[in-house]
């Protein structure tokens, strides 16, 4: 009874990590960096997870470093990138829609009188391009771009492609974290940031940083992680997040055909049998597995506790169920209705009998919520 | 024209009084939704969209809650 459908706020650790981590606490528990055999046996534990990592994202190994968690590496991006070019000097633009993790570190950058630019959104989440371009042309000093691979709460891929085809030897930023565990690596970026929570990992975070690419770190001086990240790096966690993101390449592509038509299904389903809801972000050009909608008339924090007690584990964009009471950001910036959202994002462990038995109770989960607002018949 | 006033009531409170009192007014005429939930100013618009009636803008009542004016069109 009941699933767990909020992949995209981190999945059940990977049998493989649990392995990979339990091993590592016994034979890469010393400091990699010292000269003695037990910290040489550190380090080829850690130089492998940095291969493999590497090699999954198309990436050299020494442009690789370990951070703390997602919203660590997020942060030395986009502030370590800022750094790199002229620090309060530079311009950086992002679009509405990404991470607050990035808003936030834009505001940082803003704090220390640096110029940022916010890019809007069309209704379905989607950067405009030239819109993109012409704030990174209009920068006033080095300009530094921050835009997401897909986005994190409706699905919505960015043309990452395009717009790095249009701003020539621009830094690009790209916030990964909802995409590696579940589409195509992005192709162009100077700098990128995951989070290992997505596929399997324990709470690690990916920070890579393409070789040229002006950065230098947000943080006082420390020679760990190529002087990237400060600190001894939490070795068992990070070898269990490289070798659950191995397990997970393999069968991602097979994975993320089975999704997507589960999605299909959601966005189709959801339309026919719940009256008065919008499904968010683009049908087709989207992340494979992650699908939000947002129902008139409903309490989005009232909703998460009827799917839950129905089994079911989602999340919500609905101010109500934020710590600040304030709506998405990203909703807004859509002009989506932000009350009754719910956001749905599937995983390996979710079977399509899940998802059957998901739509079968959510119309009965709606309606009482609405009965109990007094919502009947408006 | 009929003001609510929305005050304290969080979202979906205000669309909720909003949908109850639009059919209050003549078709044509303005229903205003004085609230200061950060919600309500997306959902009154998204509202006035899945609803068919026209979002007409935003002006601050006298207090600064914003006041969101709908026109019905139905």
């Amino acid at each position: 009874m009941g699933a767990h459908l909020d992949a995209a706020s981190g999945v059940a650790l990977h049998p493989i990590a649990r392995e990979a981590m339990l091993a590592a606490y016994d034979d890469g528990w010393a400091d990699p960096d010292r000269l003695y055999g037990s910290a040489r046996r550190a380090r080829v534990l850690l130089d492998a997870a940095r291969s493999a990592v590497a090699e999954v994202i198309g990436a050299r190994p020494d442009e690789v470093s370990f951070a703390a968690n997602g919203t660590q590496a997020l942060h030395a991006a986009v502030l370590g990138t800022v750094a790199g070019n002229r620090g309060s000097a530079a311009h950086l633009v992002h679009s509405t829609v990404e991470h607050s993790a990035v808003l936030h570190a834009a505001q940082a950058h803003a704090a220390s009188g640096g110029a940022v630019s916010a890019v809007g959104v069309d209704a379905l989440a989607r950067v405009d391009v030239e819109a993109f371009a012409a704030a990174v042309a209009a920068a006033a000093g080095p300009a530094v771009a921050a835009l997401q691979a897909a986005n994190h709460e409706v699905g919505t891929r960015q043309p990452l492609d395009a717009a790095a085809a249009a701003m020539p030897g621009v830094p690009l930023v790209v916030d990964a974290t909802q995409t590696l565990a579940h589409d195509a690596v992005p192709g162009p970026w100077s700098v990128l940031a995951a989070d290992a929570r997505t596929w399997g990992g324990p709470t690690v975070g990916v920070l890579a940083v393409r070789t040229g690419t002006r950065w230098r770190s947000p943080y006082p001086a420390d020679d760990r992680e190529a002087g990237r990240i400060p600190g001894v790096p939490n070795l068992p966690a990070i070898v269990g997040a490289a070798a659950a993101l191995r397990a997970v390449e393999v069968g991602r592509d097979v994975e993320a055909v089975r999704c997507a038509q589960l999605v299909d299904r959601i966005r189709a389903e959801v339309q026919r049998t719940v009256p008065d809801v919008e499904v968010l972000g683009d049908p087709v050009d989207r992340l494979p597995h992650l699908v939000t909608f947002s129902c008139l008339y409903v309490d989005g924090e009232a909703l998460l506790g009827a799917l839950d007690r129905r089994g079911f584990a989602v999340s919500s964009g609905s101010s109500c169920t934020s710590s600040t009471l304030e709506p998405s950001h990203v909703l807004v910036a859509m002009g989506a209705l932000t009350s009754g959202n719910i956001r749905v994002s599937l995983h390996h462990g979710v079977g399509s009998a899940d998802v059957d038995e998901f739509l079968t109770v959510l119309p009965g989960a709606v309606a009482e919520v609405r009965a109990r607002l007094g919502a009947d018949g408006l | 024209m009929i003001t609510l006033d929305c005050r304290g009531r969080r979202c979906p409170l205000p669309i909720l009084e909003l949908a109850r009192h639009i059919a209050d007014v003549d078709v044509g005429d303005t229903v205003v939704v004085e609230a200061d939930d950060p919600a309500a100013r997306p959902d009154v618009q998204a509202w006035c969209r899945m609803r068919g009636h026209t979002y007409v803008g935003e002006a601050p009542a006298p207090d600064g809650t914003p006041g969101f004016t709908v026109r019905r069109e139905h």
